[in-house]
């Protein structure tokens, strides 16, 4: 375990530990993986009322100046992103390769400047790569006064409503900058749950309040990493580091989506030739989700074929406390990616039978306007 | 009958040649909503400290220990159903497998519940 000493700490660690957050290592931040409530209870509460994350160790950014720069590391087409508009999209390395997934967007009216919004444990090499791919272009200016918090669930629009009414006119994917609580503050309208909701940049100094003020309204309760976790994977989502990787294209990760029309019939994105070759040639493995009785399957479990052959293996497993079942999401080879495929996971040597099983695993909850 | 505890959060209860084993309330508490308990097969013989169960949560997969060398003479197959019972009922209706004691003496080594108590506390 990692030296607790050495840890970071977001501008609402105090406000953790006052709410009896059991504290763990994550992506080099001391994070609550859950509070009193419980991972069970923290997961149903969001997906029945509002949860509200500290998600602080996430890398925000601005990105002013060339933005063709910018786009030539990623699956965007940045001339398509409007102003109040946001894409999830993917930083890609030269074999096609995700370095990272992240959100851009365009809050700020009035101004070309695009927010960025990366992972925590890789944002160091994210600004890193974007910087000494755009010098003498453009301009990346890390944020690091600024905490980020997640407001999510079926009520996060009824919290909204009451604390920052201009908020919820927008739909899902739309960005702009607020004012909550006399504090300017930048919000999206998106999430990491599959639930609606809203990313909220909060300047350092106003975190801790606004997060109470948050955590005072009726329906919202304080949820850790752990249902942060459990949330994403029912939802579908994909864990850096886990379910994609350096080593994964967005072709095998089933992020195409993410690949711009405009950039796909272009080809002029990192990796273009392996990911062209890919699509073409439809062979390579896949991330699908699975269903699986009893026992949870977790990271690393290998799947079989009903011959026992193994095809492929588990990237993120555990319990869907919504399913009220076992989920996982996996890559297995391309003959067996189909809905409804019948396959095993070993989970401890014993196999276990799994069913290949369409994602999200619960039914996405966006407001679409 | 006399209930002894390991270091590692199993109680063991002794009834004769038999002992009921499960894992203690503290341990439950700490591992949050368990989702699901994977049984040994009756029959089988541990040695003590052999993994002979595994008890997941929401979040992770954890081992239990035999807390003595024993045949497995039953298992708590209500479990299978209804694994939230190891959270609500620990010391009772969440009891894990009977073991047929090989060596009685075994248990002089483990904690009695004031033991117990100033361990986890």
């Amino acid at each position: 375990m990692a030296d607790t000493e050495l840890l970071e700490k977001t501008p609402l660690h105090a406000l953790h530990v006052e709410l009896g957050g059991k504290m763990v290592p994550f992506a080099g931040y001391d994070m609550p993986v859950q509070y009193p409530l419980g991972i069970m209870g923290e997961h149903k509460h969001c997906r029945a009322k509002a949860g509200l994350f500290d998600v602080s160790h996430m890398g925000q950014a601005r990105y002013t100046g060339d933005e063709a720069a910018l786009e030539a590391l990623i699956t965007a087409d940045l001339s398509e992103l409007g102003a109040g508009e946001q894409k999830y999209t993917l930083l890609l390395n030269e074999r096609g390769g995700v370095r990272d997934d992240l959100m851009v967007s365009r809050p700020f009216k009035g101004e070309e400047t695009l927010f960025l919004v990366v992972n925590a444990a890789t944002k160091d090499d994210d600004f890193a790569h974007i910087e000494a791919n755009t010098s003498g272009k453009g301009t990346l200016t890390r944020i690091t006064d600024r905490a980020l918090l997640a407001l999510q669930g079926p009520q996060a629009k009824d919290v909204m409503a009451r604390l920052c009414p201009a908020a919820c006119e927008m739909v899902f994917m739309q960005a702009g900058v607020f004012e909550l609580d006399g504090v300017e503050v930048y919000i999206s309208r998106s999430g990491y749950t599959g639930e609606d909701g809203f990313e909220i940049s909060i300047p350092e100094a106003d975190a801790v309040r606004i997060a109470k003020l948050l955590l005072a309204q009726d329906e919202v309760e304080a949820i850790g990493l752990g249902a942060r976790d459990s949330l994403r994977l029912e939802a579908g989502l994909c864990l850096y580091g886990h379910d994609m990787d350096e080593n994964r294209t967005p072709v095998e990760a089933a992020l195409i989506w993410a690949l711009a029309k405009t950039r796909r019939e272009r080809g002029d994105f990192p990796g273009a030739d392996v990911i062209a070759q890919q699509l073409e040639e439809k062979t390579c493995q896949k991330r699908i989700g699975l269903t699986l009785e009893g026992a949870p399957a977790r990271e690393g479990a290998e799947i079989a074929d009903k011959d026992g052959n193994v095809i492929g293996v588990v990237t993120s497993g555990g319990f869907g406390p919504t399913v009220e079942g076992p989920v996982a999401m996996g890559y297995v080879e391309r003959g067996y990616v189909k809905v409804g495929t019948e396959l095993d996971i070993l989970v401890r040597g014993r196999a276990r039978p799994a069913v290949v099983t369409k994602m999200p695993f619960v039914p996405n909850n966006f407001y679409r306007g | 009958m006399t209930t002894r505890y390991t270091e590692d959060h199993e109680w063991i209860t002794v009834d004769g040649d038999v002992a009921t084993v499960g894992i203690t309330a503290y341990a439950a508490e700490q591992l949050g909503d368990v989702v699901f308990v994977e049984l040994p097969e009756v029959g089988k013989t541990f040695k003590k400290g052999d993994e002979f169960a595994v008890v997941e949560s929401v979040k992770a997969a954890s081992e239990v220990y035999a807390p003595v060398d024993g045949e497995i003479v039953g298992v708590n197959d209500d479990l299978d159903g209804e694994p939230a019972k190891v959270n609500e009922d620990a010391t009772g209706g969440g009891w894990f497998a009977k073991f047929k004691l090989a060596d009685a003496s075994q248990l002089e080594g483990l904690m009695d519940e004031d033991a117990y108590k100033a361990h986890i506390a």
